[in-house]
């Protein structure tokens, strides 16, 4: 008997046969490789009390060196002579040496564009899967009024009202406990009067998810970043967190898309008939699917979060001070914009580098999981 | 279509107010206080700051400082914390400097971006597209403030002129070419630099919408007629390539707003962005709600506007 034949190669190995195929898409790909161990070699160098590469040695002897430069060793301590022996990238206005600024800096952009699209990713996925999969179930009231109530106790607590919040926590979580036992004990009887409108549903959640992302739209997103890490003390993690929390809605409409397609589709149908439990067919099932438009615009949204990262950094709000940033980097090189370019073109290049290979590579990505351009080949 | 418009004036309605919640909240809610901002001035006594309070209403609790603000902008009597000015008189003079970059920018953007992106359309694969494609992700990538240094040097260096600020400071009594020229040289920098990124998406959004059009059926259909080249590009396939682009003229109205903060800080043009930038450095609540608001508004409206575009140029879409 034949037996039935398997696709000749996995989709694997397609995918990267079509990828070498597309050579600006593999540019990116190895340039991104490139920034991705420069920035682990500057996590490695650059941090610590007796760094390899010192970013933060302060030289004011040899301030605005120009690039390739060696350092005057006579008038230099020991350690403060540059570990490569001359100024790879030259110094800046203090006589730090920009080389080791420039790899602590490629640390900095890594972590910030990842984390963001990490916490965009996992919320557009959540948002995206409730609305796109449960998104027909309809919200009570009564979940609605313990909700409005959790909520607004944390605001309270959070505000200063410590008491009102906290009492309105605790009748929250009371009325938690008591509808599990009032479902258990009730369930049979049929409702009646007003509590019919108690538990009528009000809205579905798909409803909801969307009718969020709609008022997220709304606001100017460079500027709303730019207001919350004003307001809120410099540190990394605010950055990251904010660019994160403002970009998800692009992620959420694409999951809620392809979930809807996907929920009515043979396999998942077969699925459910097979009693495999909703989470297995959620986890198992779905997302894989639903993942080449998340894995696309997460590329891209790498990108443009280190490019927002760079604005930040370069109009004062960025990572405080000592640690260096290609954007803060260029941001006090432009005072000597026409003494030493240098300092202007160095982070700019990189910025525009990193960021071109993400965009480069996200795009030939798209090409490459788009099933109708797969066939051409 | 009457239903449409008054369902979705209402959804927009409830959206806006739940904008102008999470903003107010969001601003207030952040470490710090807006009377704190200058603690080691030596004029800014204890009364002061308990007066400054009790004026702009912070020592009342949060949902009393939000009907108050909310009730002073729908009035029109809002003033700003920094100055006692108020803000929508502040705002309309900085407005009327930003339109004039959007204005050029825009028109430099709808221009330019249809050629390149349907010439690469009818060459495809060819050099002229391919090179088209890896500038227009150059000019996507790079960081809006290094491209502007960049060309500052260029422009200063060869042409001699200066282009930081809306004109040069004390030309003094000269013919008025000379003074056109003058504001023309600073108006094109900073409009050229809000429009790159939109060129270089536009014309990627157009040539792609181009491709989709040439395989329909239709224009397959002319070219088998023997309907000349030109024709079949510009008659048949541009025509239909064109509809989603209509919908995009309301999608354009909120880049009155936002997006050209950092352009005009490295411009030191008085625009909107700067205004924004400043109003955030002195911690002036009332500005930054009030740009914000307008923002959502202008979204808001815009995304109304494309809707019923929509409606109008495609008879097959009812909402």
């Amino acid at each position: 008997m034949e037996r039935p034949v398997g696709p000749r190669e996995s989709r694997f190995r397609q995918s990267w046969r079509l990828l070498r195929r597309n050579r600006l898409a593999f540019l990116g790909l190895i340039i991104f490789v490139a920034f991705f161990l420069t920035a682990l070699a500057g996590r490695v160098l650059t941090y610590g009390t007796k760094p390899v590469f010192d970013p933060a040695a302060v030289r004011l002897q040899e301030k605005l060196r120009p690039p390739l430069s060696s350092p005057h060793l006579e008038t230099l301590r020991p350690q403060e002579i540059p570990r490569l022996g001359l100024y790879l990238f030259g110094t800046d206005d203090l006589g730090r040496d920009v080389f080791a600024r420039m790899v602590q800096g490629a640390w900095v952009s890594l972590t910030v564009g990842f984390v963001a699209v990490g916490i965009a990713v996992i919320v557009g996925i959540v948002m995206g899967g409730m609305s796109g999969y449960f998104g027909q179930n309809l919200v009570r009231t009564d979940q609605i009024l313990l909700a409005a109530a959790l909520l607004s106790g944390i605001g309270l607590v959070m505000v200063g009202a410590t008491g009102t919040g906290v009492a309105l926590l605790l009748v929250g979580s009371a009325c938690m406990v008591f509808s599990r036992w009032w479902k258990k004990r009730w369930e049979k009887q049929p409702l009646t009067g007003w509590t019919k409108v108690f538990f009528a549903g009000m809205v579905s959640i798909d409803t909801l998810v969307m009718r969020l992302v709609d008022i997220m739209l709304c606001f100017p997103s460079f500027f709303l970043i730019l207001t919350v890490v004003a307001l809120l003390p410099a540190s990394i993690y605010n950055i990251m967190i904010v660019i994160g929390l403002t970009s998800w809605m692009g992620t959420t409409r694409f999951v809620r898309a392809e979930f809807l397609s996907l929920r009515e589709q043979d396999f998942v149908t077969a699925a459910r008939a097979l009693g495999v439990s909703k989470w297995r067919i959620i986890f198992r099932h779905m997302i894989p699917n639903a993942i080449a438009p998340v894995l696309v615009s997460a590329t891209i949204g790498i990108a443009t979060a280190i490019l927002t990262e760079a604005g930040l950094s370069f109009l004062g709000f960025g990572v405080p001070p000592p640690d260096a940033t290609w954007g803060n980097i260029l941001s006090n090189g432009k005072d000597f914009i026409f003494d030493a370019p240098w300092l202007t073109f160095i982070p700019g290049f990189a910025i525009l580098v990193v960021v071109l290979s993400f965009n480069l590579f996200g795009e030939g990505l798209r090409d490459i999981l788009n099933p109708k351009l797969r066939e051409r080949y | 279509m009457l239903s449409f418009i008054g369902r979705s004036a209402i959804q927009k309605i409830i959206t806006l107010f739940f904008v102008s919640v999470i903003s107010f909240l969001v601003i207030h809610l952040a470490p710090g206080e807006p009377s704190q901002v200058d603690p080691l001035n030596p004029k800014f006594t204890p009364e002061m700051v308990e007066r400054f309070r009790k004026q702009f209403h912070l020592d009342q609790p949060l949902y009393v400082q939000y009907v108050y603000f909310y009730g002073d902008l729908f009035t029109g009597k809002t003033v700003s914390w920094k100055d006692n000015q108020p803000v929508l008189g502040k705002i309309w003079e900085r407005f009327k400097n930003s339109l004039w970059l959007f204005v050029v920018g825009t028109i430099l953007t709808w221009t330019l971006s249809f050629p390149i992106g349907i010439r690469s359309a009818i060459f495809r694969g060819g050099p002229y597209d391919r090179s088209a494609t890896f500038f227009s992700y150059l000019l996507i990538s790079i960081p809006g403030f290094f491209f502007a240094y960049i060309l500052i040097i260029v422009v200063v260096n060869t042409f001699h002129v200066p282009v930081i600020g809306m004109e040069t400071f004390g030309m003094g009594e000269l013919p008025w070419y000379r003074l056109l020229m003058d504001r023309v040289w600073h108006l094109l920098l900073p409009s050229v630099l809000g429009a790159i990124g939109g060129i270089a998406i536009l014309s990627r959004y157009v040539r792609s919408q181009m491709l989709e059009v040439e395989t329909q059926d239709y224009v397959r259909t002319a070219r088998a007629k023997g309907v000349p080249e030109e024709q079949v590009h510009y008659k048949h396939a541009l025509r239909n390539a064109l509809l989603p682009f209509v919908t995009m003229f309301g999608l354009i109205l909120p880049g009155l707003i936002g997006g050209s903060v950092i352009i005009e800080f490295i411009f030191s043009w008085p625009g909107m962005g700067r205004m924004a930038y400043e109003a955030i450095l002195a911690r002036d609540y009332p500005i930054i709600l009030t740009v914000n608001f307008i923002s959502a508004v202008l979204v808001l409206i815009g995304t109304f506007i494309s809707d019923v575009l929509y409606m109008v140029v495609d008879p097959r879409i009812r909402l």
